[in-house]
């Protein structure tokens, strides 16, 4: 791991209802704007959570385009992904716009982490970019 | 009322409804930052859908960026692309 280079980290919070509360209005429109394939699948494969799984996803997207400061970016939404190991840990994939800004930055380890608790789910990522990063 | 009136009406009706901001839209100005006005990124999200649905149009990609959905004048703008002005 290249231990140079500054630290950044994003959170965000987001509170389930409203992410249920979309879906309900929205309904597939929003879930494939937003989300990937494998999210979706992951998240409705447990009816009971699929809002809080979703809340979570939302959170970690947000957090992501904090930490790597993309705010202002045309960034799709489905190009940052959480993605589950085999052993249950989850991991960012990122693509399109997303994985480029990141490569200009030079932020090639990231690691995020989500949690959810009654009606509010958060994330938090980390990362660390090339020293004197502008982006 | 002109065309132009209305759909900037349609747009401050949509902010109303899904913008959970913190100031009436029906009296926010038209180029005042709707993210400084408390709507979220969710909330914005809920906002293109509907304006999607209200103009049938949609957003691309490159249009998925903040400064988009940053303000009254510069939604308008973004559906005058879309929807042809």
């Amino acid at each position: 791991m290249n231990e140079t280079g500054t630290l950044r980290v994003g959170i965000d919070l987001v509170l389930v209802s409203r992410i249920a509360e979309s879906i309900e209005r929205f309904g597939d429109r929003f879930l494939r704007r937003i989300f990937t394939a494998r999210e979706i699948a992951y998240a409705t494969a447990a009816p009971a959570q699929t809002a809080e799984r979703l809340a979570a996803r939302f959170a970690a997207k947000e957090a992501t385009i904090k930490a790597l400061r993309l705010r202002g970016r045309a960034i799709d939404w489905r190009d940052i992904e959480v993605c589950r190991t085999a052993t249950g840990f989850v991991e960012l994939a990122l693509r399109g716009a997303a994985a480029e800004a990141a490569a200009r930055c030079g932020a090639s380890d990231l690691a995020v982490s989500l949690s959810h608790e009654g009606d509010l789910a958060t994330a938090v990522v980390v990362t660390r970019v090339r020293e004197n990063s502008a982006a | 009322m002109s065309g132009d009136e209305s759909r900037i009406d349609q747009i401050r009706r949509i902010l109303k409804e899904h913008g959970r901001l913190s100031s009436d839209p029906g009296t926010l100005g038209e180029d005042a930052d709707l993210y400084r006005a408390g709507m979220t990124s969710h909330a914005s999200v809920n906002v293109m859908l509907a304006l999607e649905g209200a103009f049938d149009v949609e957003f691309p990609d490159r249009m998925l960026k903040r400064g988009v959905f940053g303000s009254i004048l510069s939604i308008r703008s973004a559906i005058d692309e879309l929807a042809g002005g």
